[in-house]
């Protein structure tokens, strides 16, 4: 799978989660917490989501560091199975 | 009509998803009825067999008519009142109250044909409501695409906007269902927090609890956890609370003509924000005996039946208090204002690092600001000081919750 897969998936599971985010527009780099309104709820389904869908299961000591859609990206690219 | 909340004088009835003659089970879900916290399941409290529908479709009653008669089965009509025989035409009564429909949409296309139907009722098994949320459905109305003739590309089959876009040019225009009206709703509000402010005697009182056992706890419990079975800090102020509320009578329960009625369990509203702009307040029910696992599997399925619909009557008219917690954004400090006919709203602010003097040293503490706004007609602050000193206490051993 490449980046630009990857990202497709992220921003279905994203849009799945918050539908009024417009992953056309995304800033890859925006602060998902504060710019797309994800409270603790939402990304916690989010993992959920990329668990059963990529098989990376995100630990929550890491995740605290992902902020952006670009930071994770970047951690889920060397993780995928296969 | 249930009463979904202090403010609701009438519902729309939107569908029955039962037909005269049907056995139903108490708990069933036997309706959807549309109000301005959008389409809600109304279930049935006891068993017995669906005699008949007093109330048709896209009919909007007062709180309080009944809408259909339950009893052993012997005097079943099958007739619906004002709705014709036909599939075809009961189906286009489905489009919602004249206060949320596009004006002079035509309705819905009939869909496949259903074998043999049953005279009068509508029938079930097509048009169920589809999963969307808030968002994607008032895009679908603005649209004016109908949300059933998609098939949902989201979690579980879940409409979400891309199958809109695609959909937008090509589907036939259509009247959807389902959702909440955003003015709507902020009437709804308006009014029921008016109420509020006029006739509830607040009192405010909010503490800073010291977090350091619950998030070390709570960080070992999530390490070795996948996702989907980690626990948030919500579930552990949740079943805090509600523990606490055992304990405290006097803060559970509803004030009504006769004064307070104090509850026999504690039915736990959580305030959930709606994209969208929306604010509802469901209940998990006896939320102070639920296991944290049981708790938190509870609370996303709230959160998510909030945004997508799915909300049952029960939940939304019946919590006992309400928690509110909106330390996502970042705020310190929550001033509730209750929920009448509630007397209890306890507010969680932003769990956060704040220097705290433990044991004669000042310490670097995770911490979080607890307060309550209780009814004075009910209880005194004195009360409500015990109550957050419980909420502190039942937190400082989180493996005990």
């Amino acid at each position: 799978m490449n980046r630009d897969q990857l990202r497709d998936i992220v921003l279905d599971e994203l849009s799945a989660i918050a539908p009024d985010i417009d992953t056309a527009t995304i800033d890859d780099r925006a602060r998902l917490r504060d710019e797309y309104d994800l409270d603790s709820m939402d990304a916690l389904n989010l993992l959920t989501a990329l668990h059963q869908r990529l098989g990376v299961s995100i630990p929550e000591s890491d995740y605290a560091g992902l902020h952006s859609l670009q930071a994770l990206l970047d951690y889920l690219t060397p993780r995928l199975p296969g | 009509m249930p009463s979904l909340g202090a403010d609701m004088e009438a519902g729309t009835l939107v569908e029955w998803l039962v037909a005269p003659g049907d056995r139903v089970e108490k708990g069933q879900v036997i309706a959807l009825v549309e109000t301005a916290k959008g389409v809600i399941d109304v279930e049935v409290f006891e068993s017995g067999v669906v005699e008949e529908c007093y109330v048709a479709p896209a009919t909007r009653v007062p709180v309080g008519t009944p809408l259909a008669r339950i009893g052993s089965g012997k005097r079943v009509v099958a007739e619906l009142p004002g709705a014709s025989a036909t599939p075809a035409a009961a189906a286009a009564a489905l489009p919602p109250s004249a206060e949320t429909a596009a004006p002079a949409a035509p309705p819905e296309p009939s869909p496949a044909p259903v074998p043999t139907p049953p005279p009068g009722p509508v029938p079930t098994s097509e048009g169920g409501r589809r999963a969307a949320s808030p968002a994607v459905r008032r895009r679908a109305r603005e649209l004016g695409v109908a949300l059933e003739s998609l098939s949902g590309s989201g979690p579980g089959g879940a409409i979400v906007l891309r199958d809109l876009d695609e959909a937008a040019g090509r589907a036939p225009r259509s009247a959807p269902r389902g959702g909440f009206d955003p003015d709507e709703m902020r009437r709804a509000i308006a009014a029921t927090m008016s109420r509020a402010k006029r006739e509830i005697p607040h009192y405010y009182l909010a503490t800073t609890l010291d977090l350091h056992a619950a998030d070390a706890w709570l960080a070992d419990y999530n390490r070795d956890r996948p996702p989907e079975e980690r626990l948030l800090m919500a579930a552990l102020f949740m079943k805090a609370t509600a523990r606490a509320l055992d304990r405290y009578p006097d803060l559970n329960g509803h004030y009504g003509e006769e004064g307070f009625q104090p509850a026999e369990r504690v039915d736990l509203g959580m305030a959930i924000h709606l994209r969208g702009g929306g604010l509802i307040a469901p209940a998990i029910a006896n939320a102070a005996v639920l296991d944290l696992p049981v708790l938190m599997s509870r609370l996303t399925d709230l959160v998510q039946r909030a945004r997508r619909g799915g909300l049952r009557a029960s939940e939304v008219g019946g919590a006992t208090a309400t928690v509110t917690a909106l330390g996502e954004h970042g705020v310190d400090t929550v001033y509730g204002v209750i929920h009448p006919p509630q007397v209890a709203m306890i507010g969680f602010g932003a769990p956060r690092r704040r220097p705290l003097a433990v044991d004669e040293m000042l310490a670097i503490r995770p911490t979080v600001d607890v307060s309550l706004a209780a009814d004075h007609r009910v209880c005194d602050g004195h009360l409500g000081a015990l109550f957050l000193n419980e909420i502190d206490a039942q937190l400082q051993h989180p493996e005990a919750l």
